[in-house]
């Protein structure tokens, strides 16, 4: 369909400016953007009749690469090798 | 963390009542990877890509000090270890649990909505049963007629009674004062005629009657002796 109903995993990678484009990047676009995400997230892993340690678990592990990204400058301290 | 539920009556009117749940969620490959990935990766470079992809991207980061391996690595190594040992033990059993707590609370639901039907079915038998009653009024209202009519015809006839009574009463209190009446006149006259008559009876014709009184007895007390 036209790019600006699209959403972001069907776009190409060269289309992904043009895409940006078209989308709001006002408080409110972000905060509807951010709330659609988590209930798709959430309709598809978590609410759902059996599910297993998927939804979580995924989760966490966002979180535990996330909070390795933020401390990363730390960590950069507590090489062991001299020279990459 | 946003929690937000299903979007509800967005599109148009749906005529039945919401969509149950999904049984199954993503599928997703040792806890961690979504399926489309695989997917996404299997036309161009077959089954293994992905694993290939992995450990490249592993030893990469191992072998640049991107990821570096300090206490919090062991720790991490620990936990997750018996995390997995966890899950891999008892999930089966809490998802059997979960699953029971889900059923009764259904089996729940059902049962109300069960016992709601068959008490309204009962009370549309109830109901056809007083409109087949409703029927019989016609009997109801001639028994009750004729109670009434009854009533009314007791009623009459009492009063006629009562009627016939007064009436009695007064036409014998007419008699009675007639013959009360003659019954005075009668008295006194008898009376007044035994007065006069007394009255005339002279001392002489009193002494006449007595003696042939005494004649008359002495005849008779002769025949009678001859008699006995």
């Amino acid at each position: 369909g036209p790019l600006a109903e699209r959403r972001l995993l069907a776009v190409r990678l060269g289309e992904l400016p043009a895409w940006l484009a078209t989308r709001q990047l006002s408080a409110q676009g972000l905060l509807g953007g951010a709330r659609k995400a988590w209930s798709s997230y959430y309709n598809k892993y978590i609410n759902v009749k059996r599910g297993g340690p998927a939804g979580i678990s995924m989760l966490l592990a966002g979180y535990c690469l996330l909070s390795y990204a933020w401390s990363y400058q730390r960590l950069k301290c507590h090489r062991w090798r001299k020279y990459h | 963390v946003l929690h937000v539920t299903r979007p509800l009556h967005t599109t148009q009117q749906r005529l039945a009542p919401l969509p149950p749940l999904p049984e199954k969620g993503g599928e997703v490959r040792h806890g961690l990877i979504p399926e489309e990935f695989f997917q996404f990766l299997y036309p161009k470079t077959g089954v293994t890509g992905p694993y290939m992809l992995g450990t490249g991207l592993l030893l990469y980061l191992l072998s640049k000090e991107i990821y570096v391996i300090n206490h919090e690595t062991v720790a991490a190594a620990c936990i997750l270890s018996v995390i997995i040992y966890g899950i891999k033990k008892y999930g089966a059993d809490v998802a059997a649990f979960a699953d029971k707590l889900n059923e009764e609370k259904m089996a729940k639901a059902l049962a109300v909505k069960t016992e709601a039907i068959k008490g309204l079915e009962t009370a549309i038998e109830e109901e056809k049963k007083e409109q087949w009653r409703v029927e019989g009024r016609k009997y109801l209202f001639d028994a009750k007629r004729n109670n009434i009519a009854m009533l009314l015809e007791t009623n009459y006839r009492e009063r006629l009674l009562t009627v016939y009574n007064e009436v009695k009463k007064r036409l014998d209190y007419q008699v009675a004062m007639q013959n009360l009446k003659r019954q005075k006149e009668q008295d006194y006259m008898i009376q007044w005629v035994e007065k006069n008559v007394i009255q005339s009876i002279t001392p002489q014709q009193q002494k006449e009657s007595i003696a042939k009184c005494i004649l008359d007895l002495k005849a008779l007390s002769k025949t009678a002796q001859a008699a006995v």
